[in-house]
């Protein structure tokens, strides 16, 4: 892919932003690839981690947030230990996770994982503790994927391995309070899920799919 | 021995064998294992992914119940939380800023004092293998596992402090104490495609069918884990990584607690072996004769 860079884009706040808030020092990388190499998610991406960061290193802001890598990154720290200029790459996938979710944006077809974190912790902020028939039932919801996994429902009740009640936590305010309080310090939007319109571009999206697939 | 003991969401629902076989354990071995009151969740992934404050405030939170049962060491058994634990603590400890604005959203003051290990490192490192060996009853010999770590016991390891990195070994050696044979294999750290188990099942099922297919070569009768995810992904997606990739597996899945537990005499329903979904006792009672 070809991109045209300006020096506006290598200028931009987006490189200082990130080495202020991860304090890594992105200069650091002289993209070797291990990060790629040992990366168990490599395969599924769009641009591999040192590209990534790569793209880091050249301001392109809009290209990262929106790629699907990042959302891909399954936090599994293998590229963080391995790097030889110790840069901490999972902490900075984890850092442009949440530009994206500050500003909006989420990948094209990608939109299930940013919706499943989501998800998650709205499940925290109601239980305290996770319900995962709540967060299975809202994900195939809301992702347009309703019957996924059904099958091993009725394993999961005869094994008593998951419940259809919520386990609460008696007090469950001060987990709300944590919920808030952490929200304002990090400057950071709640409360809604997710931007609604993506969620209903997706569900269209499948819909169609289901609709097309039969011809 | 006495420990605040978290067992983390997945103990109490996916993976309660886990914690009814850590139970058993503790209570033969005499570790006395206290549930930290109304604990609540860790946050996991998804929260270090959205918001970096709250993926230190709920841990914390956690702790700061531990501290106020004066116990000053919380044991875990689930990967996952003993991690974000220990980074929360890691912060706490050295980072100003961050414990500044945490101990604001917590309403106390915290600074890391309290110590987090995981049920594996009690066992082999407090506990230690030569008391251990002297305990066990049956030595499950003839017995082939792969052990299997999995990512977030061991990484990163200036925090986790637990094992070496790529070539960790504290399972191995409680597995040889109890008779085990462990079986050398390259995918003790490879991961397992974690939290993607509903979002992105497809990933999941290859990088779990890769470590199934190593295990199998490598001439391993059951995997042996430390991690609720892990577990359930290798165990509960066995039957559709079969359908996928026309394949044949039937390994057993066992938590280390359980083999341990079984080592020791107490019996498999109270470890909750009849839990998993690939059932293990035939191969177990085969072991057994």
């Amino acid at each position: 892919m070809k991109w045209f860079i300006s020096h506006d884009t290598i200028k931009s706040p987006f490189l200082k932003a990130l080495e202020n808030d991860s304090g890594e020092i992105m200069s650091h990388c002289y993209q070797c690839g291990k990060c790629s190499a040992g990366c168990p998610i490599a395969f599924q991406m769009d641009y591999l981690p040192n590209q990534i960061i790569r793209m880091v290193q050249l301001g392109l802001e809009k290209q990262v947030l929106s790629s699907r890598t990042i959302w891909l990154c399954a936090s599994c720290l293998a590229c963080t230990v391995r790097c030889p200029r110790k840069i901490d790459i999972a902490e900075i996938m984890d850092y442009l996770r949440r530009r994206a979710y500050r500003k909006g944006i989420a990948p094209q077809g990608e939109i299930g994982i940013p919706l499943f974190n989501k998800i998650f912790l709205k499940n925290i902020e109601l239980f305290g503790r996770l319900f995962e028939m709540g967060l299975i039932g809202m994900f195939n919801l809301l992702s347009g994927e309703f019957f996924k996994d059904m099958s091993l429902a009725p394993k999961m009740f005869l094994k008593q391995k998951i419940g259809i009640f919520p386990n609460r936590v008696k007090n469950i305010k001060e987990v709300r309070e944590i919920f808030n309080k952490s929200g304002k310090f990090g400057r950071t939007r709640r409360g809604k899920l997710l931007y609604p319109k993506l969620i209903f571009l997706n569900l269209l999206r499948k819909l169609i799919e289901k609709i097309e697939k039969p011809r | 021995m006495k420990y605040a003991y978290y067992p983390g969401c997945s103990l109490h629902s996916t993976a309660k064998e886990y914690d009814m076989s850590t139970r058993e354990v503790a209570n033969a071995l005499g570790i006395e294992l206290l549930e930290i009151p109304d604990w609540i969740c860790c946050g996991a992934t998804p929260a270090h992914i959205t918001m970096h404050l709250l993926s230190l405030a709920l841990p914390v939170k956690n702790l700061l119940k531990a501290r106020s049962m004066n116990s000053y060491e919380v044991a875990t058994c689930c990967a996952a939380c003993f991690n974000r634990l220990k980074i929360a603590n890691e912060f706490m400890e050295k980072n100003i800023e961050h414990r500044g604005k945490v101990n604001k959203i917590v309403g106390q003051e915290y600074k890391g004092e309290v110590k987090v290990r995981h049920f594996l490192d009690i066992l082999v490192n407090v506990f230690g293998l030569k008391n251990l060996s002297e305990r066990v009853v049956d030595k499950l010999s003839g017995l082939k596992a792969a052990c299997y770590y999995g990512c977030l016991l061991t990484r990163p390891p200036e925090i986790t402090q637990l094992d070496d990195l790529e070539e960790p070994h504290l399972m191995d050696d409680l597995m040889k104490t109890i008779g085990v044979e462990p079986v050398y294999w390259p995918y003790k750290t490879e991961c397992c495609g974690a939290s993607f188990s509903l979002t992105r099942t497809d990933i999941v099922l290859k990088l779990s069918a890769d470590i199934l297919q190593m295990a199998y070569d490598e001439g391993a009768q059951v995997i042996v884990v430390a991690c609720p995810l892990c577990q359930s992904n290798l165990d509960l997606r066995q039957a559709a990584i079969n359908r996928k990739y026309k394949k044949d597996f039937q390994i057993p899945i066992l938590y280390f607690t359980q083999l341990v537990g079984l080592s020791l005499g107490i019996d498999a329903k109270k470890l909750g072996l009849n839990k998993h979904i690939v059932n293990p006792m035939k191969l177990l009672d085969k072991i057994a004769k």
